[in-house]
């Protein structure tokens, strides 16, 4: 499984991208794996929303189960993408590329040291 | 062979229907809503027939195969249950009918309502919600008026077991409640440490279902009923599973408040497309008041030459009607049936043959499939459709390639706690020749993983269509084979 090492992890394999005070978020390729075909991605936010830790901000479906996306770390909703729901096969082929789902502003820096590096995630202890 | 749509067998100026003279006055449609964009089908009776008929065989039920369906009780229906809900005396009535008129309808109702009083140790039931998850809402509902009628208004707050039920969240979400998921343990039971810590004075409730969607026993069923009450909150019983312990434990007796019944999984009536459910709430009688009614009940028990009077009422504080009229009262009919033909001791050998062929089941299977919470089972088990030697062929391949034999597949990929789940519920109508053919497929099966790992990864190849495209069906939402055309305005 694919966990790139400049990315930060949540155990609930979420991924967000770090570029100075802003953060590019999506899910991981094991969870696209786990879930199969993805079949629809929808949004729970907007731009200017604020949102914090652990809050649901999308919801993804695919032929196997729906899951909730939730927030890696607190923040403001800057861009959104809208590309994505026309074409939820993304997740499956490219989850850490085209698939991204969200960016924000990072509203506390140092939530950021709770999350897991690629190592952490590849190591944790799964039920299956 | 596909079939055609009853639309592509349409040709102009063929017609199956006719229509009788009217007996009233005629009256003109007015110009502005007639149209004659409609383009129903026109095709001869007989087509019409033949074409039906093609497509229900070509369809899989509990009468034409073994459908062991997980969490869905796909018992036989016995045919019994038709002919009773057919007498005119029951069919042939109207809900608006003074009530006088009516006894025999009404009187099933009360006694059906009392014979799950007993099944269940309740002390009120109502009969009105449609099916199971309707009866949930409902039971939520209950629980919130509860909560609400003392006052106490910050239980928002309903813990949900990760081995419940999936319509469980859905219902306390649809009633403005807090959903906080708590886990399984490693024997599959409810964590009690992740519940404790959850039971606080903001707790509703909890929603649980028992036997679990493991099919499995909660071992600590009563010690979490317990922490529950403890908190203020309610415990929410999901009857799913009564198939497993009817006669043998009863959920008001183990600390359950409100419960809703599936009459079409385990008294027998006809369900997955087959006839609309009923999902009656039974309650503890602090929260009678609060059932939606009307409810039968007896207005005067009558003498030793004159019947009762049976009657219609509302509970006090009702959260109000949740259904037209009464309900589905032609399915009560045949749940009353099923329950008149087997009587108690009837009932009661109806759920220990339903664990008994399950646990036969999970014994054959054990040592060709994985189960990951192996332990005695109740109705139904749940084993894993993969192989580590195999990582190409899952639960789905082996669900399809059972297609090819005649058998429904048991339920896929739920619940989400096992991996590529196989959730496999036999019932006890099915004899041991059809649970041996089954477990001697699923053997077959898994040998075919290894020696023609093809063969099911393009299974079925024996049914009218093969292998579905679910990715297209789900990404490409058609539902209409025509479009109107538009309104000009």
């Amino acid at each position: 499984m694919n966990f790139p090492k400049e990315l930060k992890y949540t155990k609930n394999d979420e991924w967000i991208r770090i570029a100075g005070d802003e953060g590019t978020i999506g899910i991981t390729d094991y969870a696209q794996d786990q879930l199969s075909d993805i079949v629809f991605v929808e949004y729970l936010v907007d731009i200017g929303d604020s949102v914090d830790k652990d809050d649901t901000f999308a919801t993804v479906e695919s032929v196997k189960a729906a899951a909730d996306v939730y927030m890696p770390v607190a923040g403001e909703i800057v861009a959104v993408n809208e590309d994505l729901p026309d074409a939820p096969e993304q997740v499956n082929s490219d989850p850490y590329g085209e698939a991204w789902m969200i960016k924000i502003k990072v509203s506390d820096s140092s939530q950021l040291d709770d999350l897991l590096d690629a190592g952490g995630i590849e190591n944790l202890e799964r039920d299956h | 062979m596909p079939e055609p749509t009853i639309f592509e067998l349409s040709s102009p100026g063929r017609q199956g229907a006719y229509f009788p003279e009217p007996d009233v006055p005629r009256t003109e449609i007015p110009e502005e809503i007639l149209r004659d964009n409609l383009p129903l089908p026109e095709i001869a009776e007989v087509d019409v027939v033949r074409h039906f008929t093609r497509l229900s065989q070509l369809n899989h039920g509990v009468d034409t195969g073994f459908y062991p369906l997980g969490s869905c009780t796909m018992k036989y229906n016995p045919k019994v249950n038709e002919q009773t809900a057919r007498l005119g005396g029951f069919a042939k009535i109207h809900p608006l009918q003074p009530v006088e008129t009516v006894q025999g309808a009404v009187g099933l109702m009360y006694e059906l309502q009392e014979w799950l009083k007993e099944i269940s140790g309740f002390s009120g039931v109502s009969l009105q919600p449609a099916a199971g998850a309707h009866g949930e809402l409902t039971g939520v509902l209950i629980m919130r008026a509860y909560h609400k009628s003392r006052g106490d208004h910050k239980r928002i707050k309903m813990l949900i077991p990760d081995s419940a039920h999936g319509t469980n969240p859905a219902s306390s979400a649809m009633s403005g409640l807090k959903i906080v998921e708590i886990p399984s343990d490693a024997r599959g039971n409810i964590d009690m440490d992740a519940l404790c810590a959850e039971c606080d004075d903001t707790l509703a409730g909890i929603m649980i279902t028992n036997p679990n969607t493991l099919g499995l026993f909660e071992e600590k069923f009563m010690e979490v009923c317990d922490c529950v009450h403890e908190a203020g909150g309610l415990v929410y019983g999901d009857g799913a599973n009564l198939n497993a312990i009817m006669g043998i434990s009863r959920p008001a007796d183990c600390g359950v408040d409100v419960l809703h019944f599936n009459l079409h999984k385990t008294f027998s009536t006809p369900h997955g497309g087959g006839g609309p459910g009923s999902g009656p709430v039974g309650v503890t009688a602090e929260l009678a008041p609060f059932l939606p009614g009307p409810i039968a009940t007896v207005i005067d028990e009558g003498g030793e030459e004159e019947p009762p009077l049976y009657g219609l009422v509302n509970p006090e504080n009702s959260i109000g009607r949740v259904k037209a009229f009464h309900g589905h009262f032609s399915i009560m009919v045949r749940a009353f049936t099923y329950m008149m033909m087997l009587g108690g001791e009837g009932l009661k050998a109806v759920s220990e043959h339903a664990v008994l062929n399950a646990n036969y089941l999970q014994a054959r299977l054990r040592d060709t499939y994985k189960i990951p919470h192996d332990r005695i089972c109740m109705h139904e088990f749940v084993a894993e459709g993969h192989w580590e030697d195999v990582p190409d062929v899952h639960a789905l391949d082996i669900s399809k390639r059972l297609m090819d034999f005649g058998f429904h597949p048991p339920t896929n990929y739920f619940p989400l706690i096992v991996p590529e789940a196989l959730m496999i519920e036999p019932t006890e109508t099915e004899s041991k020749e059809t649970l041996d053919a089954f477990a001697d497929t699923l053997i077959q099966i898994a040998e075919e993983a290894r020696t023609n790992p093809e063969m099911l990864q393009t299974a079925p190849h024996n049914t009218p269509f093969g292998r579905l495209d679910e990715v297209k069906a789900a990404r490409e939402l058609v539902l209409c084979c025509w479009f109107p055309e538009e309104e000009e305005d």
